[in-house]
């Protein structure tokens, strides 16, 4: 079976700057791989360029199948991105930011409340705007946006940030859930011990390139 | 690609209907515009009367710089740009949608606009399906116009300052036109309104082109 991410001696720049520097990696159908490195060290960016948010200028770079250096665009649909910022419009209500992520990214609508009760953003947040909801709210609202958009591919950067310890449990048996249903997981994290519990792999990134990509963890 | 344009478009007006910025901060300042043109020229009414069709437009021109800023400033919070290009929604969707978000906007803004010249400026609104034309052809080509330059400013720090910028000498032609028709259609001159329409229409059929075309470029690079 195809990788579902590979980079092969991939570059990309912010600016000037070699943000990814030859990037060596490759992560299989369902696999969970986390991102470890320090502050500046590439995994922001790595998780971006897998998205198809940041160009890869040279080298190999393709994720479900799309070659990320001649079309980065297409393979947004089937990757979801949970950033450091939620990707949500603070007017529109908590409701209608989830119905809308789905409705964009091509997903059924009936999963939107399922993953509102999941995240406990429904009952009486539903209707409220997100610019009144607190900032572990905004997390889970987007988490919740993300789980109801069901990507091939999740892409999660320091996801337990902001989020209670209700809403860090939340997390981890969605993203086991997720991939029981076959998706398959990126994650930067700080938060090592809870992160490798997720993760079966850890890939070491320095300097914009991957030091060690094959370090397993057990379980 | 018009799925996505609705899609957009519904999205737009419900953070409008919700945040209600344009009936709250831009109707009024349209109306604020008016009144300020109407005490400078207060001690002539006849001036007014005759200015009036120029003076809508400017008031128009003005406002829909505060739309478009608006249209752009809700996609900059928390990373919804990020989000926009993200959903794989095909971007001369998104461009559709958000001009036709802002052109119901300034069309909304125009009848409150068209009330206040007849109030305060006593302007006969003669000739409508002329006058009715123009405005339609003119905020097709104000809100495509708008959308590509505001996306082209949207992800510079400077984006509030520059659009007025950009925008206004591009709009230019909109202004004399749209003012030159509506002129005809309230009687104020004998030119021939509709052939300043047509080159309304021309103005709003160069705009969408160009939008559908380079809105995904250029939502790459903001």
């Amino acid at each position: 079976m195809a990788p579902v991410v590979r980079f092969r001696s991939a570059v990309a720049l912010l600016g000037r700057f070699p943000a990814l520097a030859g990037v060596d990696l490759e992560v299989g159908a369902g696999e969970v791989v986390l991102l470890q490195g320090a502050n500046g060290a590439g995994k922001t960016t790595l998780l971006r360029a897998c998205a198809g948010l940041v160009q890869v200028v040279s080298g190999q770079a393709e994720v479900l199948g799309h070659d990320l250096l001649r079309d980065r665009r297409t393979v947004r649909r089937s990757v979801g991105l949970l950033g450091h910022t939620g990707t949500l419009y603070d007017d529109l209500s908590v409701e209608d930011n989830v119905r809308f992520a789905v409705r964009a990214g091509g997903g059924d609508v009936a999963a939107v409340k399922p993953a509102m009760a999941r995240l406990g953003v429904d009952g009486r947040l539903r209707t409220i705007s997100v610019a009144r909801l607190s900032a572990g709210q905004r997390r889970r609202v987007a988490i919740a946006a993300l789980a109801a958009r069901a990507p091939a591919l999740w892409l999660l950067d320091e996801p337990h940030a902001g989020l209670d310890a209700e809403g860090r449990d939340l997390l981890d048996g969605l993203v086991r859930s997720a991939v029981t249903a076959g998706a398959t997981v990126l994650l930067a994290s700080h938060e090592a011990e809870r992160a490798s519990a997720l993760a079966g792999r850890t890939a070491v990134i320095g300097g914009g390139r991957v030091l060690q990509r094959d370090a397993v963890h057990v379980a | 690609m018009w799925r996505d344009a609705m899609l957009v478009a519904g999205k737009d007006l419900r953070i409008e209907a919700r945040s209600r910025v344009a009936t709250n901060q831009v109707a009024p300042f349209a109306i604020v515009i008016l009144v300020l043109f109407g005490f400078a020229l207060d001690p002539d009414r006849g001036v007014l009367g005759r200015a009036s069709a120029g003076l809508f437009w400017v008031a128009v021109l003005l406002s829909s710089l505060l739309a478009v800023q608006r249209s752009f400033a809700v996609e900059a919070g928390d990373g919804a740009a990020d989000g926009l290009r993200l959903s794989g929604l095909d971007p001369a969707g998104v461009f559709l949608g958000k001009a036709a978000a802002v052109a119901a906007q300034l069309a909304l803004l125009q009848v409150v606009l068209a009330i206040g010249i007849v109030v305060l400026y006593d302007a006969d609104l003669g000739g409508p399906v002329l006058l009715v034309a123009t405005c339609a052809a003119a905020t097709v080509g104000l809100a495509a116009a708008g959308t590509v330059y505001g996306v082209l400013a949207a992800g510079l720090k400077v984006r509030e300052t520059l659009l007025p910028l950009l925008l206004l000498p591009v709009v230019a032609p909109v202004l004399l036109s749209a003012t030159r028709a509506w002129e005809a259609g309230m009687g104020i001159s004998v030119d021939d309104g509709w052939r300043w329409a047509q080159l309304l229409a021309v103005f709003a059929v160069v705009y969408v082109t160009l939008g559908v075309l380079a809105f995904g470029a250029l939502l790459e690079e903001s």
